[in-house]
């Protein structure tokens, strides 16, 4: 079944190729039913795309060796359910899943427009197979997924332990769904481009598809942040990692595309801007998947040097200056008759919002590149490390938050004076109240730029509330109903409008949570012999002993640790650190190779709405490396159930022993709140891009297709 | 003051802010970063005061544990040539010796001292199976 894989990939191929012809045909001449026939060549991608990636998923499931992929990312004794996302761990693999998600995404995309918008999505189809042509091609030609080896080996190399965490199921299908789903808009401003149609209509079109496309890419941005907190056995959350930067960049300017396809909907300005702004998100999108399979930059991500720079170097050419020529050609299209009324009202808001996001991108983009952009200019690969990242976000991070609480408040066309008062006179005062708080708590002085940040996430919350209650008087003034009612009708009926408010809470929470725990972290890397114990943040933390569990697939060492602060126990901590068996003992000897393998930490946490005691531990192994050594040398060909016996003594060898080991304990306050903001995000993005019920209704199907207007 | 000029001070003072901001970036990151280099270009030359970003392999034998930094050489990628690294703060879960990491540090007598929380260790893309053993 295998062998039919890259069979069907030449036939999506063709089909992608086609469709490409057929659409393009269709646009030009007008003829309808050639455009129809370039829909369905999608549809028909996308059918043949998921029999090809089901049959991967088969090979993994099945454990097929004789698949080259599966035999490097997969074996028998990892569990089904991260044989699942072992496909992905693979290169191959995940550009599969790549061009598999866009041509689901692009089907439903054509098919929720089948019947409106027929001039812009002809040759927005031709767009997306023009990804997915691109795409597919790779997997057949450069990273074919099934290719076969023969010999099969009996057994796999296994899924890299790092990767064995829940998050590795959703965290690449989400970023993958987000990277493809910026497609959608880059498809339709192309279009939109292309034949002039440059009213809001391409805008009202993408309007959902954008914000699924952040929603999912912000979520995976967010899983990855968690996972690096609870996995990597560092402690950070964020470390301005070149392929954390590359997924944070399109998400920004999404932000941006998200608020200024407003200004065009309702005040028919800033066509250009949302062009462009729709075009370099798909760019950076594509960008962002470049990173990470290049290597062309140091990350932890780049997974081993590739040869795929050089077609994705061309590609990105080739959509960057297809887009500049086609804004430049159309700027006259592009001009707006709308002016700006005032410089207090929404649409300025929005307008300084989205300078300030592009300005971020800019800064991310910049010092990610810097290694290259100064091995260009001086000669030497030069980079800059989070300091320099922090210097420029955190200012510009501060002036986002206040315009989240000025935004929702401003009118659009114009506010007059004296309703500012009105509106701003309760958040500056929770605003000051936060500036008091933080003086008299001596954190003004110990951090001025995150005690900034809490007082303007005073402000915006302080603000959004008040629309939010503002908006449930107005709705209980008028039907009479209970606070609760209002409310939840309100939301319910204006859900893109408070979806957003919900998002702004949400995302102010979470910088909150990012500002308190960067700032007021207290870290300790101390070694301690079992009884010792360390001081930290305010809590003692006492090694009590080691601790040790086998399974199959690892050894598995650790330490109880228990907390207590001023004599009061508070948490009992369990870390540990899983040393997964390697395949190598070339490498590591025959019993070496259950020690030495790759390891990953079990975090011992305690998370709690305040503050986090996070600890992870580095057993010493240097007392039992003579009993490894001896058994390697003296037992090179253990069979398993010797192998077991030796390992067991071992171990029982180190618990007895006991000796000292390394402990990194952190407590970070507020640091839980970047999780639950997060969760209030999404929450208010799922309320944002469900359908209003009225919505839903209008969309009855026309009676008959509307025309495509002949070029 | 008439609309068009309005406009016109305003485009005057967004692009003065961009081109700041874009001077500020391109001055901070010359003036503020550090050079990535291997071993071999660091043995060669290096300034005592001055940060780099060495990258390389961690020498296989090398690593010992002491209360609380770990010392190791870092040698090229191809090649024989190290130098000798104490670190202290954060050490990732994949590093190890034989792994590819990227730190930064600074001269301090004969060795180089890392800067704390500076390790990044790359991730292996899979395990090195020595199969038909």
């Amino acid at each position: 079944m295998v062998r039919a894989g890259p069979i069907i990939l030449a036939a999506a191929l063709a089909l992608e190729l086609y469709g490409i012809g057929a659409s393009l045909y269709g646009a030009r001449t007008g003829k309808a039913q050639w455009a129809d026939s370039g829909r369905r060549a999608v549809y028909g991608i996308a059918i043949l795309l998921t029999i090809a990636f089901g049959i991967l998923e088969l090979a993994f499931l099945r454990s097929d060796f004789s698949v080259k992929v599966v035999a490097e990312h997969s074996s028998t004794t990892t569990p089904p359910f991260y044989r699942v996302a072992a496909a992905w761990s693979a290169q191959e693999g995940s550009l599969l899943l790549w061009v598999w998600l866009l041509s689901l995404w692009s089907s439903l995309m054509l098919f929720l427009s089948r019947r409106s918008m027929r001039a812009l999505a002809a040759y927005a189809q031709a767009v997306l197979l023009g990804f997915a042509a691109f795409f597919t091609g790779l997997t057949l030609f450069l990273a074919n997924p099934f290719a076969i080896q023969s010999p099969a080996p009996t057994e796999g190399v296994g899924l890299n332990p790092l990767l064995r965490h829940p998050s590795m199921m959703i965290h690449p299908p989400m970023l993958y769904s987000g990277y493809t789903l910026f497609a959608v808009p880059f498809a339709f401003a192309a279009a939109a481009l292309v034949t002039r149609r440059l009213d809001a209509e391409w805008v009202r079109s993408i309007r959902r598809f954008a914000l699924a496309a952040w929603l999912l890419l912000g979520l995976g941005v967010l899983l990855g942040a968690r996972w690096s907190y609870a996995e990597l056995g560092w402690g950070g959350y964020w470390g301005w990692d070149p392929v954390e930067n590359a997924s944070l960049m399109p998400w920004l300017t999404g932000t941006a595309l998200l608020h200024s396809i407003q200004v065009q909907e309702k005040r028919g300005a800033l066509k250009a801007w949302n062009a462009s702004l729709a075009l370099g998100t798909g760019i950076l999108a594509v960008l962002g998947t470049f990173l990470v399979r290049s290597g062309i930059l140091d990350s932890i991500h780049a997974f081993g040097a590739s040869t795929l720079g050089g077609p994705f170097l061309a590609f990105i050419a080739v959509l960057l200056v297809g887009s500049v020529v086609l804004v430049a050609s159309r700027r006259e299209d592009l001009r707006s008759k709308a002016r700006l009324d005032s410089l207090v009202s929404r649409e300025t808001a929005f307008l300084v919002n989205n300078l300030v996001l592009v300005g971020l991108a800019f800064v991310i983009f910049w010092g990610t590149f810097f290694p290259l952009i100064s091995e260009a200019v001086t000669g030497t690969k030069q980079t800059v490390g989070p300091p320099w990242f922090d210097r420029y976000t955190t200012p510009l991070a501060l002036v986002l938050v206040l315009l989240s609480g000025i935004g929702p408040a401003l009118a659009w066309g114009r506010t007059s004076r004296s309703r500012l008062r009105g509106i701003f006179a309760l958040p500056a005062a929770a605003a000051l109240v936060a500036l008091v708080g933080l003086a008299l708590a001596g954190a003004l002085s110990r951090d001025p730029a995150a005690s900034a940040i809490f007082c303007v996430a005073a402000f915006a919350l302080g603000s959004v509330v008040q629309e939010i209650w503002r908006g449930t008087r107005a709705r209980r003034a008028l039907s009479g109903e209970t606070a609760l009612v209002a409310l939840t009708s309100l939301l319910r009926r204006n859900r893109r409008r408070y979806g957003g408010y919900v998002v702004h809470v949400g995302f102010v929470l979470l910088l909150v949570g990012v500002a308190a725990s960067s700032a007021f972290q207290h870290a300790s890397d101390v070694r301690l012999a079992p009884g010792q114990s360390a001081r930290v943040g305010g809590y003692d933390v006492r090694y009590v002993g080691p601790t040790s569990s086998m399974d199959a697939a690892k050894v598995s060492l650790g330490a109880v640790l228990d907390v207590s602060s001023h004599g009061r126990h508070v948490a009992t901590l369990t870390p540990s650190r899983d040393y997964y068996t390697s395949l190598d003992e070339h490498q590591f000897g025959r019993i070496g190779r259950f020690f030495e393998g790759d390891s990953t930490s079990e975090l011992g946490l305690r998370s709690g709405i305040g503050r986090d005691i996070w600890t992870a531990v580095q057993p010493d192994l240097t007392p039992v490396a003579r009993y490894i050594r001896d058994a390697n040398r003296r037992f090179p060909d253990a069979n398993s159930s010797l192998e077991g016996f030796l390992v067991k003594t071992i171990v029982a060898r180190y618990m007895r022993s006991a000796p000292a080991a390394q402990f990194r304990l952190i407590v970070s306050p507020l640091v839980a709140w970047i999780w639950i903001g997060g969760v209030i995000a999404v929450g208010g993005a799922m309320i944002a891009i469900w359908p209003a019920p009225s919505a839903a209704r209008r969309r009855a199907p026309a009676v008959a297709p509307a025309p495509l207007p002949s070029d | 003051m008439d609309p068009g000029r309005k406009r016109r001070i305003r485009l005057i003072a967004f692009l003065s802010a961009a081109v700041l901001l874009a001077g500020a970036l391109v001055y901070t990151t010359f003036a503020g970063a550090s050079s990535a280099k291997t071993p071999t270009q660091l043995l060669r030359t290096a300034d005592a005061g001055s940060s780099y970003q060495l990258t390389g392999i961690v020498a296989n034998g090398s690593l010992r544990r002491a209360r609380d930094s770990l010392s190791f050489r870092v040698r090229d990628r191809a090649g024989r040539a190290s130098v000798p690294v104490r670190y202290s703060g954060a050490v990732p879960d994949p590093f190890r010796e034989g792994r590819e990491i990227i730190v930064t540090v600074h001269k301090a007598g004969d060795g180089f001292v890392g800067e704390r929380d500076s390790l990044v260790t790359k991730c292996p893309s899979k395990f090195k199976a020595a199969r038909g053993s």
